[in-house]
C-alpha cells in the first residue's frame, strides 16, 4: 500500500543520491512552526501556490481557560498572542484558510483533518508536526515535516523525499475489555524501542486493527513516530468509508463513488513483502503503562519497574538510571497504587469523541479523589460539542474534573497547562519526556481508561479492578 | 544559505542515549517568530536550575567546553517532535556539527537543511571520542564534508555518510527551495495529469 500511494505522487523520480519530489495532497499549518516559514516566502516574493490544498489552525500554544463573557478565550501570554496574530497575518496575506482559536472548527492539528473528512486514503498529508503520522489511519501517506520544508510545500506543494522502507507492524487477536487501542501501541514501543522504526513506515495489520475503530486506528498511527518511524499506515476498508462518509470536506455523489473505488485499490496485495516484521499478540495483552522518560520505556500495567543493574548494555543502564531518578522511581517497584498529582485526558493521541466516551463510562456516577487535578481536554471544538450533546460534560464536572476548551494543552506544556516541578500525572498524550508536560513534571502515559480508573482513586489503577468486564466491554 | 566545507573544533560530550528534541529546546521557548536567538535555550532544563543560575556539573556549562564547536550525542539523537528549533538552538549555542552513532530522522533532515552536520560514526569512534573530549578538553577534530571524513588528532580518519543531495547543497550554499522551484513545470504537470484524482480531495475554499 505504501509503494502505491508514493508512486501516485512521485513527480520526479529520485536515485540513490537524489530524493524523489513528491506531490503534496494536504498541508496542515500550525502557529508554532510555521512563522519562518512564512516570513521566508515574504522575503521571497513566493506565493502559497495551492492554498486550496492547505489549512491552518491554533492549537500548541493556546489557552484551554474558559472563554470571557465575550465568548473569546483570553490568550494573555503576550508571545503567544504575537505568534497567534503572525499566522492571522499570514493566513490572511497568502489567502490560506485558517480555523481560528475558538471558531467552531478549531482543534488540534491532527484532530480536524480526519473530523472535517479531509483527511482521505490514498493522499499525501505533510504538517510542521511529527504527529502527522495520525492521518495515517485512514491509508494516507502521512508524516511530519521541519520548517524549511514547510516552506518547500506552501511554495512548491511538493516536497524533497527518500523512499524509506516498511515495516509490518501485525497484532493478531481480540483485546480482552479494558485494553485500547493504546495499550497495543504502547506495547509495540515497548518492544521496538523508541529508536526501533527509525527509516521506516509502519503497516499495521492483523485481527486486532481490523476489529478497531477509525479513532482507535488514529491513537495506534499518531504513536508511530514514538517508535521512531516517519509514518503509520492501515489498509482503508469499509471502517474507513464509513467514518468519511458525510463530512464536510468528503466526495459527494459522484465523487464519492470515484473516490471509494479509488480507495478499494490501495490495500497491500496478498504476498506483499516487508523489509522487516513485527508481531503482537492482542489475546494476551493486559493495558500497559509507562514507568520512564521515552515512550519505549513502558510496562505492562501489573509489571514492576525494570532494574537497571540487571541490563547487560552499559548506555541503556545509564539511560534507565537517569530515567529512574528523574521519575523519583525504584527497581522493582510496583506503580499500582502509586498516588499521582494530575491525570490527563486529552492530545492527540487521545482526545476524540471515543476517548472522552470510554473516560466517561468510568468516571460516570463516581468522583475524583482528593486533592487530585483531572483535566479533560477535547481535541476539538466540534469534539467539545459533540460531548456536550452526549452530556460527557456534566458526567466529567459532577465527578470533579475540568472541562476545558479544546488545544493541545498539558501534552506540551507551551500555553499554561502544565505540571508542577516533581508532580506525577497520568497522561493519555504520546510523550513523557523530561519537562515535557512541564518543567519536572513526571508522566505515566497511559489509555483514557487507565486514566481514568486512576482519577477516581487517585492512585494509578488497573482499569479491569474498578468496573465490570460488561461494563467496559 | 554559506556553503559549508569543514567543521574544525574541540569537543563537548553528552553521550547519552535518546536525547529527544524536548530536551534540545524546552516547548516553552517555541512560542517565537522567528530562527535566532535560541542559543541561551538550548539544553535548558538540564542547564539550568530552578532559580536560573547554570548547573555547574553540565556539559556546556563547564569552562573546559566553552567553544566547543562540535556536539557529541549518543545513539539516537534528535528523537521526537520535528521542531526545526532543535538545529536552530544548537546552531545558536555555537555548535556546526553533532556526532551520533545514529540520528533520528527528522533532526538528521532538519539539521542538514541548516547546515548543522550530523556526523554518524561507529560505536568504537565514537567511545573513543567522547574518552578524548572527556581526558582532554582541548582535542581537536575535523571535520571535511567533501572527503566526508572526520579526522582524530591521531591523525586516523574515519568516513561519515551523507546523501548526495544534501552535500551538494551544503558544499555549494545552494538552498533546496531552489531547486523545487525550478521543477516547477513538472509540478504543473502532474497537476494536470491527476487533476481528477486531486479534485475528489473536497476543496477547502470559503
Ligand atoms: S496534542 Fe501534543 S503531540 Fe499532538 S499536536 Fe498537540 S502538542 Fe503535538
Amino acid at each position: 500500500m505504501f509503494e502505491k500511494v508514493w508512486d501516485q505522487h512521485v513527480v520526479a523520480a529520485g536515485a540513490e543520491d537524489m530524493p524523489a519530489v513528491l506531490y503534496i495532497d494536504l498541508h496542515l499549518v500550525h502557529e508554532v512552526t510555521s512563522p519562518q516559514a512564512f516570513t521566508l516566502l515574504r522575503e521571497r516574493g513566493l506565493k502559497v501556490r495551492r492554498p486550496d490544498r492547505t489549512l491552518a489552525t491554533m492549537d500548541h500554544s493556546t489557552p484551554t481557560t474558559p472563554r470571557g463573557l465575550d465568548g473569546l478565550i483570553p490568550v494573555t501570554d503576550v508571545q503567544a498572542r504575537a505568534q497567534l496574530d503572525f499566522l492571522i497575518k499570514n493566513c490572511e496575506d497568502f489567502d490560506v484558510p485558517l480555523y481560528a482559536l475558538g471558531t467552531e472548527n478549531q482543534g488540534i492539528v491532527h484532530v480536524i483533518g480526519p473530523e472535517q473528512g479531509l483527511t482521505q486514503p490514498g493522499m499525501t498529508i505533510v504538517c510542521g508536526d511529527s504527529h502527522t503520522s495520525t492521518h495515517g489511519a485512514f491509508g494516507a501517506l502521512a508524516f511530519g515535516i521541519g520548517t524549511s520544508e514547510v516552506g518547500h510545500v506552501l511554495a512548491t506543494q511538493t516536497l524533497l523525499q527518500y523512499k524509506p522502507k516498511t515495516m509490518a507492524v501485525r497484532v493478531n487477536g481480540r483485546l480482552s475489555p479494558g485494553v485500547t487501542a493504546k495499550d497495543i501501541i504502547l506495547a509495540v514501543i515497548a518492544r521496538i524501542g523508541v529508536g526501533g522504526g527509525t527509516g521506516y513506515v509502519f503497516e499495521y495489520m492483523g485481527e486486532a486493527i481490523r476489529a478497531l475503530s477509525m479513532e482507535g486506528r488514529m491513537t495506534i498511527c499518531n504513536m508511530s513516530i514514538e517508535g521512531g518511524a516517519r509514518a503509520g499506515m492501515v489498509a482503508p476498508d469499509e471502517t474507513t468509508f464509513e467514518y468519511i462518509k458525510g463530512r464536510p470536506h468528503a466526495p459527494k455523489g459522484e465523487d464519492w463513488d470515484r473516490a471509494v473505488e479509488h480507495w478499494r485499490r490501495l490495500p497491500t496485495d496478498d504476498g506483499a513483502t516487508f523489509d522487516n516484521e513485527v508481531i503482537l499478540d492482542a489475546n494476551t495483552l493486559p493495558p500497559m503503562i509507562t514507568y520512564g522518560t521515552n515512550p519505549g520505556m513502558g510496562m505492562q500495567i501489573t509489571d514492576r519497574v525494570p532494574d537497571p543493574d540487571k541490563l547487560g548494555d552499559v548506555s541503556a543502564k545509564m539511560a534507565l538510571d537517569k530515567a529512574l531518578t528523574y521519575m523519583g522511581l525504584q527497581p522493582n517497584e510496583s506503580l499500582l497504587g502509586k498516588p499521582v498529582d494530575v491525570v490527563f485526558i486529552g492530545s492527540c493521541t487521545n482526545s476524540r469523541i471515543s476517548d472522552l466516551r470510554e473516560a466517561a463510562k468510568i468516571m460516570k456516577g463516581r468522583k475524583v479523589a482528593e486533592g487530585l487535578r483531572v483535566m479533560v481536554v477535547p481535541g476539538s471544538q466540534r469534539v467539545k460539542a459533540q460531548a456536550e450533546a452526549e452530556g460527557l460534560d456534566r458526567v466529567f464536572r459532577e465527578a470533579g474534573a475540568e472541562w476545558r476548551e479544546a488545544g493541545c494543552s498539558m501534552c506540551i506544556a507551551m500555553n499554561g497547562d502544565q505540571l508542577a516541578p516533581g508532580q506525577y500525572a497520568v497522561s493519555t498524550s504520546n510523550r513523557n519526556f523530561e519537562g515535557r508536560q512541564g518543567k519536572g513534571g513526571r508522566t505515566f502515559l497511559a489509555s483514557p481508561l487507565t486514566a481514568a480508573a486512576t482519577a477516581i482513586h487517585g492512585v494509578v489503577t488497573d482499569p479491569r479492578t474498578v468496573v465490570g468486564e460488561r461494563e467496559l466491554a | 544559505m554559506e556553503p559549508i566545507r569543514s567543521v574544525t573544533g574541540r569537543l563537548a560530550p553528552l553521550p547519552m542515549n535518546d536525547i529527544d528534541t524536548d530536551q534540545i529546546i524546552p516547548a516553552r521557548y517555541l512560542k517565537v517568530t522567528d530562527k535566532h536567538g535560541l542559543g541561551a535555550a538550548c539544553f535548558s532544563d538540564w542547564r539550568y536550575a530552578a532559580d536560573g543560575s547554570p548547573k555547574p556539573d553540565f556539559v556546556l556549562n563547564m569552562p573546559q567546553y566553552q567553544g566547543a564547536q562540535i556536539l557529541i550525542g549518543g545513539h539516537n539523537f534528535g528523537c521526537g517532535s520535528s521542531r526545526e528549533h532543535a538545529p536552530w538552538a544548537l546552531m545558536g549555542a555555537g555548535f556546526g556539527a553533532v556526532v551520533s552513532t545514529y540520528f533520528a530522522d527528522i533532526f538528521r533532515s532538519n539539521s542538514l537543511k541548516n547546515g548543522l552536520l550530523p556526523v554518524i560514526v561507529d560505536e568504537e569512534t565514537h567511545k573513543q571520542l567522547i574518552s578524548l573530549a572527556q581526558e582532554d578538553p582541548n582535542t581537536q577534530v575535523h571535520i571535511d564534508l567533501e572527503a566526508q571524513t572526520l579526522t582524530l588528532p591521531d591523525g586516523r580518519a574515519v568516513t561519515f555518510p551523507i546523501d548526495g543531495f544534501s552535500k551538494h547543497c551544503l558544499l555549494n550554499g545552494v538552498d533546496q527551495l531552489g531547486y523545487l522551484l525550478s521543477l516547477d513545470d513538472k509540478a504543473s504537470a502532474y497537476e494536470g495529469a491527476n487533476s481528477a484524482r486531486i479534485n475528489t480531495h473536497a476543496m477547502m475554499q470559503g
